[in-house]
């Protein structure tokens, strides 16, 4: 029996716009709404990771960027109430911050691959989180900033639940559409040509390293607008939020929902809110952590392209071939 | 293959399981939500809170008002977005009337945000002591039972410039807002009295290996006082000591806690003797604080040698808790209005003295100057030497006066 | 003056310390090419259990012992069920190994408690010794000195002058050539993982003497021997002594003369060398 794809995307975008009208708050905000904001961030890790090649570990750094840029331009608690910038303004410049780290961090993560890659982005990740944690001046220390304004629109705040859970929805659709887009195109080709054989890319004259940090800045775009949006949902950021705790969080999530195919981000993001919520329900104490290793250990030996492998390779296994999963493989 | 799936299904199905269980609990009974640490850097902490919350609820018999209590746990890790996190799901999901927490500093900035957008709740601080959670921009229903950081310290600079005679002192202490606070409520009466600090020396949290700041002590200061997080302090007192260091020491609240006092190791010669302040102290002469450690001792034999500091402050919390639903008779209604003006009034009389708020649901409370001693049975306590009835946030200083002085930090306050 | 040469000094013994630590890692890597993220879960199962040993016998040379051998077996299990299936595919086994440090760092939490532990270093041991100018010095960061001395030669000696040693470098330049001629080369790395970890589990108990055992330590020493390998090259022992140094030193002498962001100094390092040669000082691509 085979669903036309289609049929299976109306049906998801159907749940997707119905689901909040029949939830209460909590489970569209601090599981639907959440679950997508970490997608993001994990999106932008996955992109990397499935079409570049590229494992990255400074993707909640980045996006702690973006946060701090439009921490530090809107109203929060030491300001008085005073924003920088109106907040449109300070939305796009966190946005341009975020892109930016994105450039930077590549320019020095692509001088490295594979391993050697993700050990160098840990190492910036860990800069910006001790940064964050000794400036005092700008960046508010330890505390960070906590009771930032969201922005009101037409009189509703940005953050009620329906507003928030759409504005999250959309955001999250527009960039995987971007995602999906973009590796159609002439540039997604040739990431995906240095993904599977730089040398032969280079002789055929693409500038690699050119290609690789601009893989970067997408990833850079797409963490800053979680970046943003995380801000908004937990009205604060502080070091804490870009910690090695928060950075392992975003390799969790892309690896449990699978580091080949960008909607793994988003199935990884739900799993992992459904868990940290409820576990508490399901381990019956405090032994939460331990539920959340080994449901990442059982996917990373069961399953190398995480839950959308396992359900590509139960489909497959129907159509006779046991392939799927290899991009991981490559890295 | 289908097996996995399988297991899959069954996670879900479990998950959602306990969703339905979740809701269905609603009842006429009161919900009061914990939030402590029991993961991240002050597990030890967490695990006293909890205990603090379950001893209180068994002696009021889960019961006040009139009402049954039902106690929802939630864990936090300390860092402020998980603290948030799990007080928005404690009350979104779980439906808690009353929250009870959080532990530190940067969580509690954030709960008091967040209590401003859920008027119709009550909050509870647990432990954390943050000067700012009350003092800047406080919320409406926000209540702090206990001290902040610098009233903690109350009492301390008079004790040491007078009694022990010291005018230099250096300040090694963790370079994060509850160092400076500390720091400020120390300075504040010891530079008054004419007391100088000569040097400051702010170690970056995640430093483990001090020896290089101590180098820095200089020789012509008569005492150091330092205040660092627990573990942070024990790897800081042991390389003092192999340091050869003479200097005698003035404890933060943090150093001179159970949670360092009861940890074993060859620094503890070096603690006997070594002043320090703090909103409760283990050596409380007093039958009902005794008393108060006997019941601790019986009911966590697998506890501390005894209550630590966090446990008083999530234990005082709890009990107000109790004692204000008791005077309303267990009447939420009406947002909570009347339990909060409840609250507001509350005088109680706490194993560590009587404690009341402020206008601000600051806590004013006695302070314990106290300096560490060996019990018979070998172990280390703090034996109280003066204790300051009634200190306020302000410090006893006019309320203008000391909020335009600014928040502390590094470079303030100052007196070189 | 004084402060610089104090400064130094911890430097040196604060590098021995992470040496200790990080020979294990690069030793593992060096031979089998596997990242071990759960190098720290190792040492703070080294501490844990040497904590034990101390408790139940009061001899500190036993803790020592205990630890290594505790963390060896651990180490031993992990690869020969967990990682060993994985073989050539580094990402799999780095992700295998973050997995079990979240489930050990919980399970120890658990076990263990949040509090700190310390050992009774032997008497010799603990206090200060005189030395020229800076006064005083403690004992026992100079014995680090000459364990991560004695470490170094001993795995020198291993690696360049037994058989085993012999098969390890022969496993590192072509693993299946070494197969062919019909050494066990999953008992050979198995081995090699069991004395990695040993030496992590080791270093445990050193560094809770020197320092304290606490949740969180793993992290941290994970942490450092990331860098120290990586600065010095990954595989290379030489290597990890001058990653070490640099980082050790970079640590304390930040902290002694600009300590607020004292703390990054050796992630900067650590970007800064990767950025100029992207397999570290002494290390050559794989």
């Amino acid at each position: 029996m085979t669903i036309s794809p289609w049929v299976g995307r109306a049906l998801l975008a159907s749940a997707l716009l119905v689901y909040p009208h029949l939830a209460t708050d909590f489970w569209i905000v601090s599981v639907g709404a959440y679950a997508m904001v970490l997608g993001i961030i994990a999106l932008s890790l996955t992109f990397l990771t499935a079409y570049g090649g590229m494992i990255s570990m400074a993707q909640m750094a980045t996006a702690g960027a973006a946060g701090y840029a439009l921490a530090i331009f809107s109203a929060h608690s030491a300001s008085a109430g005073m924003a920088l910038l109106p907040w449109p303004w300070a939305v796009a410049a966190a946005i341009a911050v975020g892109t930016l780290t994105g450039i930077l961090i590549g320019i020095v993560a692509v001088r490295s691959q594979g391993i050697y890659m993700l050990m160098s982005t840990l190492a910036i990740a860990m800069i910006m989180f001790y940064l964050a944690q000794q400036n005092t001046t700008i960046l508010h220390g330890f505390d960070g900033f906590s009771g930032v304004a969201v922005p009101r629109v037409g009189g509703v705040s940005l953050r009620e639940p329906l507003p928030f859970y759409f504005l999250c929805l959309t955001s999250a659709a527009l960039l995987y559409a971007l995602v999906i887009y973009l590796v159609r195109v002439p540039f997604g080709l040739v990431i995906q040509g240095i993904r599977d054989d730089p040398l032969r890319m280079a002789s055929l004259g693409y500038r690699v390293w050119l290609h690789q940090v601009m893989a970067f800045a997408v990833a850079g775009f797409i963490a800053a607008v979680g970046g943003v949006l995380s801000l908004w949902y937990h009205g604060g950021i502080s070091p804490g939020s870009i910690g090695i705790t928060a950075t392992v969080n975003v390799l969790i999530v892309a690896v449990i929902g699978g580091l080949g195919h960008p909607r793994g981000a988003f199935i990884g993001a739900l799993v992992f809110v459904l868990l940290q919520n409820f576990a508490v329900d399901l381990v019956g104490s405090n032994r939460y952590n331990t539920l959340i290793g080994f449901v990442f250990l059982v996917i990373v030996m069961a399953s190398p392209d995480g839950l959308t492998g396992l359900w590509r390779r139960l489909r497959g296994m129907r159509k006779g071939s046991l392939d799927g999963g290899v991009v991981t493989q490559k890295l | 293959m289908l097996s996995r799936k399988l297991r899959c299904l069954a996670l879900v199905a479990g998950i959602t399981a306990g969703f339905s269980i979740s809701v269905s609990a609603q009842s006429t009974n009161i919900r009061i939500g914990g939030l402590a640490t029991l993961d991240g850097p002050f597990v030890a902490l967490g695990q006293e809170a909890f205990r603090a919350m379950e001893m209180a609820f068994e002696e009021a018999n889960y019961t006040a008002g009139g009402r049954k209590i039902d106690w929802i746990k939630e864990s936090s890790d300390g860092r402020p977005d998980v603290a948030l996190t799990k007080a928005r799901k404690l009350i979104e999901q779980d439906k808690v009337d009353i929250l009870i927490g959080p532990m530190s500093g940067g969580e509690g900035l954030a709960i008091k945000e967040y209590a401003k957008t859920a008027p119709t709740k009550t909050f509870v601080n647990g432990f954390s002591a943050a000067q700012e959670t009350t003092l800047v921009s406080p919320a409406a229903n926000f209540f702090r039972f206990g001290a902040d950081g610098a009233q903690w310290q109350a009492g301390l600079g008079n004790y040491v410039y007078d009694t022990k005679g010291y005018r230099n002192v250096a300040v090694v202490a963790g370079d994060y807002s509850f160092g400076y606070t500390q720091v400020l409520g120390f300075m504040s009466e010891f530079c008054a009295k004419g007391g100088k600090v000569i040097e400051k020396i702010w170690v970056p949290n995640g430093t483990k290996d001090f020896s290089s700041a101590i180098a820095r002590i200089p020789n012509k200061a008569d005492a150091v006082y330092i205040m660092m997080g627990g573990a942070d302090s024990i790897n800081f007192l042991t390389q003092y000591d192999q340091s050869g260091a003479k200097q005698p020491l003035i404890l933060g609240s943090n150093v001179s806690d159970q949670t360092v006092l009861s940890a074993k190791g060859p620094f503890q010669r070096r603690l006997v003797g070594l002043p320090s302040a703090h909103m409760v102290a283990d050596g409380i002469e007093d039958a009902v604080y005794k008393d108060y450690v006997a019941k601790y001792k019986k009911r966590f034999p697998d506890g501390l040698s005894s209550p630590s500091a966090p446990f008083y402050g999530y234990y005082v919390a709890t009990k107000a808790v109790l004692a204000g639903l008791n005077q309303v008779a267990g009447d939420l209604s009406g947002d909570q209005a009347k339990f909060r003006a409840a609250l507001s009034k509350l005088r109680l009389d706490m194993p560590a003295g009587q404690v009341s708020l402020d206008e601000n649901r600051q806590a004013i409370a006695n302070i314990y100057v106290t300096e560490v001693a060996r019990a018979p049975d070998g172990s280390l306590y703090n034996k109280v030497v003066k204790v300051i009835p009634n200190v306020n946030q302000t410090l006893g200083q006019p309320r203008e006066a000391f909020v335009a002085r600014g928040v502390p930090s590094r470079d303030n306050p100052s007196c070189p | 003056m004084k402060l610089l040469l104090l400064a130094s000094l911890n430097g040196i013994t604060l590098a021995a310390l992470y040496f200790i630590v990080a020979s294990g890692f690069t030793l593992i890597f060096g031979m089998m090419r596997v990242v071990n993220l759960a190098h720290g879960s190792l040492y703070l199962i080294g501490a844990y259990l040497g904590h034990d040993v101390a408790a139940l016998s009061g001899s500190f040379p036993l803790a020592l012992a205990g630890g290594a051998l505790g963390a060896a077996l651990v180490g031993m299990a992990i690869h020969y069920f967990l990682l060993d299936r994985y073989q050539g595919d580094d990402l799999r086994q780095a992700l295998v190994t973050i997995g079990l440090s979240i489930i050990a760092a919980d399970l120890l939490l658990a076990r263990y408690g949040g509090l700190s532990y310390q050992f009774e270093l032997p008497e010799m041991f603990y206090g200060s010794m005189p030395m020229p100018i800076v006064g005083g010095y403690p004992i026992f960061r100079i014995v680090l000195i000459g364990l991560a001395i004695a470490v170094y030669l001993a795995l020198w000696l291993l690696v360049q002058r037994t058989r085993f040693g012999i098969m390890i470098r022969a496993g590192v330049d072509d693993r299946h050539m070494l197969g062919a001629i019909g050494v066990n080369v999953p008992l050979i790395s198995t081995l090699v993982f069991g004395l990695g970890a040993a030496l992590v589990g080791f270093a445990g108990v050193v560094g809770s003497s020197a320092l304290s055992i606490a949740p969180g330590e793993d992290a941290r020493y994970l942490l450092s021997s990331l860098v120290v390998v990586i600065v010095g090259g990954m595989g290379s022992l030489p290597g990890a002594a001058i990653g070490a140094l640099l980082i050790g030193l970079a640590e304390q002498i930040g902290l002694a003369y600009f300590p607020t962001y004292s703390i990054i100094l050796s992630f900067v390092i650590m970007v800064a060398v990767l950025a100029w040669r992207p397999y570290g000082l002494l290390g050559r691509p794989a």
